[in-house]
């Protein structure tokens, strides 16, 4: 990136990728990623089959089998997930736990990103790498100590366990480290141009992050919030020991990991509770593709 | 009362996701603001540290607090009421099944990164050039969404030794081969493992690489091309290098995952046929075994082990300055 | 410039809406909530009772409910299928005492309960993983005693043994059984299996040899369990322990004073490597074999095997995974094999406890002992009671049945000796049967690794 880089007149942008590319390869290219859709989608389709049939079916001839005669496809593992006492209000917590969280982590990742990647401080390389380096400490771990920091502090009185505030507040910090990895990742490497020039035109540092660094970043802060919402979605730990034994605030997760017998029996209608579960992150993640569209940053490395 | 509490869990759920970003941005200029104040060099001092402060009192709070505790920990007997020295790290170095756990992580961090990042890479450079982008995004993003109680069940008939039911076998009976058991034969039973992992996580790179070459500009590769260089020039010139400090982001991610893996070895196997992890051993420990200052000393030995892919991280990041 | 932020804006609008919407769907959804929450008496029921608490101390007898208003907190392994009987059985309760229970299952109980432990969240009545963290618990002041209970009622409607094993070693008790399981039952298809019931060990091993043809093996075997593989393994090695060597060894191996590499621990492991040899499949085949799914051969045609050796809540397994209906199968109790120590059962049961020590605790704990309560959870299916006054004909199937009488009429029952052991033993022991099965052969190396897993587990 030493090449002369030029602030660009943003918004003037123009949807470019469909123009036409060199072929080159054009068939092996398709073939690779066909043989690699298929062999990502064999275990799921596997999983969606088995789903539409009894446990015993599933015990008695492979997946692959059921597409002939005789069909035995039943609908009953999802109707028993579906009926599950306290699973639409377990779905509505899922809701209540994960936006705030990825709302929290993505705001304040970003302002930390920025900090490290366009400020100048002693001592901010190690800093970020310690950040960076959180990601190594095992959750499990984590547990008993900020349990018990959170039982003895209750600033104003308030009981932070067993409260959603916990679980935003502990997806939050728990997401952090990856959240202001990827995004100082990406700020840094936007051109050093557009904020010089930004600061000579005598935009304030709040300026340029909002008006400059965000909007040139949405492909990242997009990932990034199909990332953590996906985590904090799927998530069982976190929910079950910051939100304590109380059903009613529990998420989905927690009520389809519970769908088997102590012994593990019924283990069919965890395929079903896959797919149920799976809605939403997948309609997430479709309607953030959008974002991820070539020329958001502005042609930032134009030659 | 039940009533009361969900209406007050919504209205704050709604106050969260609504104030909660009003009062972030009204934090950022209430710190311009206030560092305006200042002049132009003092204001340069502070400016950082302010901007800072929320990510560090989460991260302080939710992670180096407990890191401390468990530096703490490792080095207390069972109870926590007695200095032990080195015994829990002398333990975790001289069992035989600690080592070997040890052993397998090895393998996990040679391998998964190499096989998520690649095929990752992989899958984001491809899908860029067909025309159905967004449907191999997706297949390949799938498993991600997958609750890992149903990836095991999943998994565990992919590699059912048993050719009726076993996928795998299933092929393997079809092109006449005997059946294998593929999670107890040693040592490859590990790599079977890995693939579970790379199953899960390839999307994820692919997401976050994908997204990064959104980012290179279509004028820059054009030029290229027409300059005369081939695509594998091109890719090789223009687009790995600008992806390069992505993929270090991914690997670092990976490396970590793998050093801290946990799911897949506890559903798939628990730990037998010589295929534990250490973060499996520390689980037990914590929770089944009542050893937490053994669980510690793992978790302190997990800290340690990353130190050398910071070292990299860092000599990167001061490259990244230099020509910037 | 506006573009760009407005992108960003009409993401953050995007996510803005979907909370709202949610709000306003559970805000809709709130009124159609179930009857019982809204039903619940207000919070300011006479919570403060104490001098009165709930119900009257008649354990496993008469139980008088009052009504004490409130809610009750409760955490407990029972999941899916047992999740809803467990809350058909305290329905009534409910009813009676106006308190809500707030149920969680969980499938780690013991990670919960630490964890709440440190939060101070924790439930008020819970399902305890093991004699072990109990009495831990107990030490550290979070576990209550129940000195409500009345214990000698307790004890009289309760198969011997069971009682004082929810007893803290100062005489406290602290949990109770209320759920059992009897173990060594050995089921068969009805269909192939004509050689009665064996009286002794080698009867049942002649007979079964001599019926077996082709590829049909002796024993279905399968140990493969998740995060607990190998512990159907360790019930056979336990039930051949107890009838080989007897009481007395079973109990010191319990209490860490019997050595794993002893002749008597080493000739079970054999004996249970006799049964592995005749296994169908071989040892890969039992050791990636869910325990679920291991008598699915007993089923199939032609069957792959004759006999199987499990605990008497498998014939649900047997239904689900395997399509078997109730009379295709039926069982006999592992016959002796030293005549000397004749008549022991195995047994397990789920313990509870209680963290909290509120009226609706304690009226909830001696409302479960009740034979009524039980017998609610016995109709329903899959519950072997703990109350011998549960009348008989309440079972819903033949098997079920047996089992009870099998539990009523014990003379000496033993509890799982691996439930029993401190965690890391028990742990050890589960993987110690996964290595044995697949290397026989190692089983000398494999019990000295036990042994100073013992000399480790069982200190302070």
């Amino acid at each position: 990136m030493t090449q002369a880089q030029a602030p660009v007149a943003i918004g003037a942008q123009v949807e470019t990728r469909r123009r036409a590319r060199p072929r080159l390869g054009g068939i092996a290219v398709n073939t690779v990623l066909i043989i690699l859709m298929i062999l990502w989608a064999i275990p799921a389709i596997g999983l969606l089959v088995a789903s539409f049939r009894t446990a015993a079916a599933t015990n008695a001839s492979g997946w692959w089998t059921a597409f002939t005669p005789p069909w035995e496809f039943t609908i009953e593992n999802y109707e028993y997930v579906l009926g599950r006492a306290g699973i639409d209000q377990a779905f509505i917590n899922s809701f209540v736990i994960t936006i705030p969280a990825t709302v929290l982590v993505v705001m304040i990742a970003a302002f930390a990103a920025y900090a490290f990647a366009w400020m100048e401080f002693p001592g901010r390389n190690i800093l970020f790498v310690i950040v960076v380096g959180l990601l190594v400490v095992p959750l499990q771990v984590t547990l008993i100590p900020v349990l018990n920091f959170f039982r003895d502090f209750t600033p104003a009185g308030i009981k932070i366990n067993g409260t959603f505030l916990a679980v935003w507040l502990a997806h939050t910090g728990y997401g952090l480290p990856f959240a202001v990895y990827l995004l100082r990742n990406y700020f840094g490497s936007l051109p050093k141009e557009v904020f010089e020039s930004a600061a000579i035109d005598g935009a304030a540092p709040g300026t340029a992050f909002f008006r400059l660094a965000l909007p040139m970043s949405v492909p990242a802060l997009a990932s990034l919030i199909i990332f953590q919402f996906l985590w904090v979605w799927n998530d069982l730990l976190v929910a079950l020991v910051y939100l304590g034994p109380v059903p009613q605030n529990h998420p989905l997760s927690v009520v389809l990991a519970n769908l088997t017998t102590s012994f593990g029996g019924g283990w069919q209608f965890l395929t079903a509770a896959a797919f149920v579960s799976m809605v939403v992150p997948i309609i997430v993640f479709l309607s953030l593709q959008r974002y991820f569209v070539r020329g958001i940053t502005g042609g930032a490395v134009k030659g | 009362m039940f009533d009361a509490i969900l209406e007050n869990r919504l209205l704050a759920a709604i106050l969260v996701v609504i104030a909660v970003p009003i009062v972030l941005v009204g934090y950022i200029y209430l710190v311009e603001f206030v560092v305006g104040l200042f002049r132009r060099t003092t204001a340069g001092r502070i400016r950082p540290w302010l901007w800072l402060a929320p990510a560090l009192v989460f991260l302080g709070v939710f992670l180096v607090y407990p890191t401390i505790a468990t530096v703490i920990r490792s080095f207390q007997n069972r109870r926590g009421d007695q200095f032990v020295g080195l015994e829990n790290y002398q333990w975790f170095f001289t069992q035989n099944d600690t080592l070997i756990a040890l052993r397998n992580n090895v393998i996990w961090v040679i391998f998964l990164p190499l096989l998520v990042v690649g095929i990752g890479l992989l899958v984001a450079v491809l899908v860029d050039r067909v025309r159905f982008e967004g449907a191999a995004k997706t297949v390949i993003f799938l498993p991600m969404a997958i609750s890992f109680v149903a990836a095991g069940v999943i998994w565990r008939f992919m590699y059912e030794l048993d050719p009726k039911i076993g996928t795998l076998n299933a092929t393997l009976n079809a092109v006449g081969a005997e059946p294998r058991a593929w999670l107890v034969e040693q040592p490859q039973n590990n790599f079977f493992l890995i693939i579970v992992g790379v199953w899960l996580l390839t999307g994820f790179a692919m997401v976050i690489l994908s997204a990064g070459l959104k980012g290179i500009s279509t004028e820059l590769l054009e030029a290229a091309r027409v300059d005369g260089a081939n695509e594998v020039q091109v890719f090789r010139r223009i687009v790995l290098p600008l992806l390069m400090p992505t993929i270090a982001v991914i690997a670092t991610t990976i490396i970590i995952y793998a050093l801290k893996t946990f799911d897949v070895v506890y559903t798939m196997t628990n730990g037998n046929f010589n295929t534990d992890v250490i973060a499996n051993t520390m689980y037990q420990m914590l929770f089944n075994n009542g050893q937490p200052g053994r669980s510690a000393a793992i978790a302190v030995i997990l800290f340690v082990a990353i130190v050398p892919v910071m070292i990299v991280n860092i000599r990167r990041f001061q490259e990244q300055e230099a020509v910037r | 410039m506006a573009n760009r932020t407005g992108r960003w804006v009409r993401l953050w609008v995007l996510l803005a809406v979907a909370a709202i919407a949610v709000a306003a769907c559970s805000s809709g959804g709130e009124s159609a909530a179930p009857g019982g929450e809204s039903a619940a008496p207000p919070a300011s029921a006479p919570a403060g009772e104490s001098a009165a608490p709930g119900g009257s101390p008649a354990a496993g007898g008469e139980f008088n409910c009052e009504n004490i208003g409130g809610e009750v907190s409760v955490v407990g392994s029972w999941t899916g299928a047992e999740q809803d009987s467990f809350l058909a059985m305290v329905a009534p309760w409910e009813e009676c005492s106006g308190a809500t229970v707030n149920y969680t299952g969980s499938r780690d109980l013991a990670a919960q309960l630490t964890t709440g432990i440190a939060s101070g969240t924790l439930p008020d009545v819970a399902g305890l993983p093991g004699p072990g963290l109990m009495k831990e618990w107990y030490d550290q002041g979070a576990l209550k005693p129940l000195s409500f209970v009345d214990f000698a009622t307790y004890e009289a409607n309760t198969p011997p043994g069971f009682a004082a094993a929810g007893k803290a070693s100062d005489g406290q008790l602290l949990g109770i059984f209320t759920k059992a399981a009897v173990k060594g039952l050995i089921y068969y298809n009805k269909a192939n299996w004509q050689g009665g019931d064996p009286a002794t060990w080698d009867e049942l091993n002649t007979t079964a040899r001599g019926a077996v043809s082709g590829d049909e093996k002796q024993w279905c075997i399968g140990v493969e369990s998740g995060a607990a593989s190998g512990w159907p393994g360790t019930d056979w090695v336990e039930d051949i322990v107890l009838r080989q060597a007897g009481p007395d060894v079973y109990d010191a191996w319990v209490a860490g004073e019997q050595k794993w590499t002893s002749p008597e621990i080493k000739a079970a492991f054999e004996t249970f490597g006799d049964a592995v040899a005749n296994a169908y499949g071989g040892s890969n085949y039992i050791v990636t074999t869910n325990f679920g799914k291991a008598a699915n051969p007993m089923f199939a045609d032609p069957p792959g095997c004759l006999l199987h050796h499990q605990a008497s809540f498998i014939t649900d397994f047997f239904k689900n995974e395997a399509g078997a209906q109730d009379g295709d199968f039926d069982f006999f109790v592992m016959p002796d094999i030293n005549p000397e120590f004749s008549g022991a059962i195995t047994t397990a049961g789920d313990l509870f406890g209680m963290f909290n020590d509120t009226p609706q605790a304690q009226s909830l704990i001696n409302y479960l002992l009740t034979a009524e309560a039980q017998q609610i959870w016995v109709e329903r299916g899959g519950f072997i009671s703990m109350n011998k006054n549960v009348p008989a004909d309440v079972y819903p199937d033949d098997t079920s049945r047996r089992s009870a009488e099998i539990l009523a009429g014990a003379s000496s029952a033993k509890f799982d000796a691996s439930d029993l052991m401190p965690n890391a033993m028990n742990q050890a022991f589960f993987e110690a049967i996964v290595a044995f099965v697949q290397n026989p052969g190692d089983i000398d190396s494999i019990l000295s690794n036990l042994d100073n897993v013992q000399a480790d587990a069982y200190g302070g």
